[in-house]
C-alpha cells in the first residue's frame, strides 16, 4: 500500500482511490490471470474457441491445421498454448488435473507421463475410445494410453521410430561410407557396430568433430529397442536388473571411455550451438528429431545431413506423444472431435509432411505424403519408407509411472560422466539414488 | 464493520445538533450498553481482516502442509493420504542430498548477504551527501530491484555461459581460460551470489539511505566542530543510528536466501536447474523442495522440508535476537 499524506482535504478522494485500487488488485486476483479466457459457453453467434495445450513441437501450428480447421467448422477458434519444455508443462497439468481448473480443451500427453496418468488419473479423461476408433493407430501405440477396463484417455499424435542421422560430408572426409544403405550394413549388428563406426571415424575425424552428440542419446536408443526397459509387467521397478538398461549403460560408458562424444546434454543450448556449428557427426534419430536437427543445424549444412536405418535387427520407439480431452473441459464433445480429426490419417500425414513428425495411424502409411516422402534437408532421405517399415515391428514395450524421469535421470548421470569425468561407478550410484527417490 | 460513530464519555448533545429527545430510562440503558459494546468491539472489528487473512493464507497452510509432512501424498492423487508418521523427516534427515542443499543454501546466503549489506551501506553513504540529481541516482540504484527474477536470471545465465558467456569472453582478454561457471561447486555459488547482490543491493541502500535521513544533523555538526572526520563521523554516529535497521536487513535477507529459488532454478534452467545443477552443486533447499513436490510428485518429503526450513529460520531468528541483544548491551 502506498502510505499518504492525508491533507483534510484530500482524505477522502485518498481514500476513495485506495479502495478503488485494491477492489481492482482483488478482481486481479480472483481472476486467476489464467489463458482460458473464454468463459465457457458459446457467444451468441454459437461461436467457441477450443484451446489445445501442449509442449515442445507438436507440428500443427507449422501444418497450418488450426487454420484449416477453422475454415471446415467456421464457429470454431482453435488456441494453441505452446509450454516449450514438457518437464515444465507437466506438473502444472497434474496440479490442473488436480483442481479441475485452468485445463485446456485439449492437452497433450508424452509417452515416458502416459502410463502414469492411465494408473492414477484416468477418471479425469474423457474416453476417447467412444469417438475414435483406438484399431486405427499401430497397436502398441493404442495400448500404451488404454487403461485396463478398456478406457482410452490419449489419442495417438506421433511416434518415434529410430534411425541414424548423420553427415555425410564428415563421413566422407574420415573415409567412412557415404550412402546410406552402406552405412546401414555396416550398423547392421547392432549398437556395438555403431561404437565401431565411432572409432573407424575418430581415426580420421575432422578437427573439432565428434562421431556423437551425446552418449545419453545413443543409450536411449538400446533401452528403447527392448521391450523390457524400466518396469515389469505387474508395475515394479525392475531397472537395475532390466536388460535393455544394462546394455545401454554398458555401451555409453563405452562410448565415453573411447571418447567419441562431445558430451553435450541434448535439447540444451550448448547441443543447439554445436549443430549450428555443424561438430557432431551423428545423432541417434527418432522421426522427431530430423525436425529439431534441421532447425539447429540452419541452411548451411542442408542436404549434407542423411538418415541411415537404425542399427540392428530390433526397432526402437523414443518418445512421441498422445492428445487427451479433460472430463473438466468446458467443451468436451466439440474437443473431442478436434482431436479425431487432429489424429486422423490425412492430418498426420499433414504433420509429418510439414514438421517431420512420423503418424501413429495405421492409415497415414498407406497416403502418398508419407509414404513417398523425402525429407530434402537430409539428401532426400526416404523417411517415409525407412520409419514405416520400423513402425510396424516396434516391440510393444512395457511402460511405467516414472519412465521419463528415470530416462532423464540416467541420461543426467552419463553427461556428467561426459562433462566431468564422473566414474562409471559413481555416475551409477547418484543415477540409482536419484531414481529411488524418484520411484519414493 | 461497526457503523455507528463511537463517541467516547460524551453522553449528551452534541454541537451543531438539536437537544436529543428525552429517552425512556430502559432505552437509555440500552443505548450506553450499545456505546460500551461498540467501544470494546470495534478495535477488534477494525483487526480482524488481517487475521482472517492470515489464518487462511498463512496460519491453515502452515499447519496443513505439517499434516502432509506426516502422510505419503502424490501429486497424481491427492486424496489418499497414508500416514507414516516421521518417516518423511528421517528420510530427509538421512538424504545426503538434503544436506548438500542445506551447505548450499548457506554457503550463498552468506556470500550474497555480506558483501550485499556491505555495499548498501557504502552506497547509502554516498547518497545520503548533497549531490546533483540524487533523486536520479536513488531512482537508478532501485532499478535491478524492479526486474524479474526470471529476466535477471535469464540475463545473468547468459554472461555465466560456458561457451560464449559474456563473462568468459571478457576474461579471456585477461588470458583466462574457460571457466564452466555452472558446473563447478564454488564458481556456481559464486554466480547465483552475485544475481542475488546485483538485484537486492539497491533495495537494502534505500532502506539504509532512509534510516541515515532520520539521523539528526545535529549529531553531526557536534561530531564534525569536535574535529571528527567523515569516515570517524560515518563509524561513530551513522553505524550506531543504524543498528536496528542494519539488524532488520540482516533478518529479511536471511528469510530471502532461505527461499532462493529462481536464481538457482534458471541458472542452467531445465531438467539440470530443477535439481540444482547436474550434480547438485548449487542445490538449494526450495529447489530441493520443488524437485521432491513437482518434479517428482511426492509431497509427503517435499511438505517435511518446508517444516526443515521454517525451524532453520526460526533458528536463524534465535540466535539474531541472541546477537542483537549482546549488541543493544554493549551499546548499552
Amino acid at each position: 500500500m502506498r502510505i499518504t499524506r492525508t491533507v483534510a482535504g484530500r482524505s477522502r478522494r485518498t481514500a476513495v482511490m485506495a479502495t478503488t485500487g485494491l477492489t481492482a488488485a482483488a478482481l486481479l486476483l480472483t481472476g486467476c490471470g489464467d489463458s482460458d479466457s473464454d468463459s465457457g459457453g458459446a457467444d451468441a453467434n454459437g461461436n467457441i474457441t477450443l484451446t489445445v495445450a501442449d509442449f515442445g513441437q507438436f507440428g500443427y501450428k507449422e501444418a497450418g491445421l488450426f487454420e484449416k480447421y477453422h475454415e471446415l467448422h467456421p464457429n470454431i477458434t482453435v488456441k494453441e498454448n505452446v509450454t516449450a519444455d514438457e518437464k515444465v508443462y507437466y506438473p502444472k497439468f497434474l496440479q490442473q488435473l488436480n483442481t479441475g481448473s485452468g485445463l485446456a480443451d485439449v492437452q497433450g500427453i508424452e509417452v515416458g507421463r502416459v502410463k502414469e496418468l492411465v494408473d492414477t488419473k484416468a477418471d479425469a479423461f474423457t474416453d476417447l475410445s467412444k469417438v475414435i476408433d483406438p484399431d486405427q493407430w499401430v497397436n502398441w501405440k493404442a495400448l500404451q494410453a488404454t487403461t485396463d477396463d478398456g478406457k482410452v484417455i490419449g489419442a495417438g499424435t506421433d511416434i518415434g521410430p529410430m534411425s541414424i542421422c548423420y553427415r555425410r560430408d564428415l563421413f566422407e572426409q574420415a573415409g567412412l561410407p557415404t550412402d546410406r544403405t552402406e552405412v546401414a550394413a555396416k550398423l547392421a549388428g547392432g549398437w556395438e557396430d555403431y561404437l565401431a563406426l565411432g572409432e573407424e571415424y575418430k581415426k580420421k575425424a575432422p578437427k573439432d568433430t565428434f562421431f556423437m552428440d551425446s552418449a545419453s542419446a545413443m543409450y536411449n536408443g538400446v533401452v528403447s529397442s527392448d521391450s523390457e526397459q524400466y518396469y515389469s509387467k505387474d508395475g515394479k521397478a525392475i531397472y537395475k536388473e532390466s536388460a535393455g538398461v544394462k546394455a545401454g549403460w554398458k555401451l555409453a560408458t563405452e562410448a565415453v571411455d573411447k571418447k567419441l562424444t562431445q558430451g553435450l546434454a541434448q535439447f540444451s543450448v550448448p547441443w543447439q550451438n554445436a549443430l549450428r556449428k555443424g561438430s557432431m557427426a551423428t545423432v541417434a534419430c527418432p522421426a522427431w528429431m530430423a525436425a529439431q536437427i534441421a532447425t539447429y543445424s540452419g541452411d548451411q549444412f542442408k542436404g549434407k545431413w542423411d538418415i541411415a536405418r537404425t542399427p540392428g535387427e530390433t526397432a526402437a520407439n523414443w518418445g512421441g506423444s498422445f492428445l487427451s480431452v479433460p472430463a473438466k473441459g468446458k467443451h468436451v464433445k466439440e474437443a473431442g472431435e478436434l482431436v479425431k480429426w487432429l489424429t486422423a490419417p490425412e492430418q498426420q500425414a499433414a504433420v509429418f509432411k510439414a514438421a517431420g513428425l512420423f503418424p501413429s495411424n495405421k492409415g497415414a502409411y498407406e497416403l502418398p505424403d508419407v509414404k513417398t516422402a523425402k525429407l530434402e534437408y537430409f539428401n532426400n532421405a526416404p523417411i517415409g519408407e525407412i520409419y514405416a517399415e520400423e513402425a510396424q515391428v516396434i516391440p510393444a514395450a512395457v511402460l511405467g509411472p516414472k519412465d521419463g524421469i528415470i530416462k532423464d535421470t540416467i541420461g543426467t548421470q552419463i553427461n556428467n560422466m561426459e562433462q566431468r569425468g564422473t566414474s562409471p561407478e559413481d555416475a551409477w550410484d547418484a543415477a540409482t539414488e536419484a531414481i529411488d527417490k524418484v520411484i519414493g | 464493520m461497526a457503523t455507528t460513530t463511537p463517541t467516547r464519555g460524551v453522553h449528551g448533545s452534541r454541537p451543531g445538533r438539536r437537544a436529543p429527545k428525552p429517552m425512556t430510562p430502559g432505552r437509555q440503558a440500552w443505548r450506553s450498553r450499545l456505546w460500551r459494546f461498540d467501544d470494546k468491539a470495534s478495535p477488534y472489528a477494525y483487526i480482524a481482516p488481517f487475521f482472517l487473512v492470515f489464518g487462511a493464507f498463512g496460519l491453515y497452510p502452515l499447519i496443513y502442509t505439517g499434516w502432509i509432512a506426516l502422510h505419503r501424498v502424490e501429486m497424481t492423487g491427492l486424496d489418499q493420504m497414508e500416514w507414516v508418521g516421521w518417516e518423511n523427516f528421517s528420510n530427509i534427515l538421512q538424504d545426503d542430498e538434503f544436506w548438500t542443499a542445506v551447505t548450499n543454501t548457506f554457503v550463498i546466503g552468506v556470500i550474497s548477504t555480506v558483501p550485499q549489506l556491505m555495499m548498501a551501506l557504502g552506497l547509502a553513504h554516498l547518497l545520503n551527501y548533497k549531490l546533483r540529481a540524487s533523486t536520479f541516482w536513488r531512482t537508478v540504484i532501485l532499478t535491478p530491484y524492479a526486474t524479474s527474477v526470471a529476466s535477471a536470471a535469464l540475463v545473468f545465465a547468459l554472461v555465466f555461459r560456458a561457451d560464449g558467456g559474456l563473462l568468459n569472453w571478457v576474461l579471456g582478454f585477461f588470458g583466462a581460460g574457460e571457466t564452466n561457471w555452472a558446473n563447478g561447486h564454488w564458481t556456481s555459488n559464486i554466480a547465483i551470489a552475485i544475481i542475488v547482490i546485483w538485484r537486492w543491493t539497491g533495495y537494502n541502500t534505500l532502506i539504509y539511505l532512509a534510516a541515515m535521513q532520520a539521523v539528526p544533523s545535529d549529531l553531526y555538526e557536534a561530531a564534525s566542530l569536535d574535529g571528527a572526520s567523515r569516515w570517524q563521523q560515518f563509524r561513530n554516529v551513522t553505524i550506531p543510528a543504524l543498528r536496528p535497521t542494519i539488524l532488520f536487513t540482516i533478518v529479511i535477507s536471511t528469510i530471502g536466501s532461505m527461499q532462493l529459488f529462481g536464481e538457482p532454478l534458471l541458472l542452467e534452467g531445465g531438467q539440470i536447474g530443477a535439481q540444482g545443477g547436474s550434480e547438485h552443486q548449487y542445490e538449494t533447499l526450495s529447489i530441493y523442495l520443488y524437485n521432491y513436490g513437482w518434479n517428482l510428485g511426492h509431497l509427503g518429503p517435499a511438505a517435511a522440508v518446508a517444516w526443515a526450513m521454517l525451524v532453520l529460520l526460526l533458528l536463524i531468528a534465535a540466535i539474531n535476537w541472541l546477537v542483537g541483544r549482546f549488541m543493544r548491551k554493549t551499546a548499552a
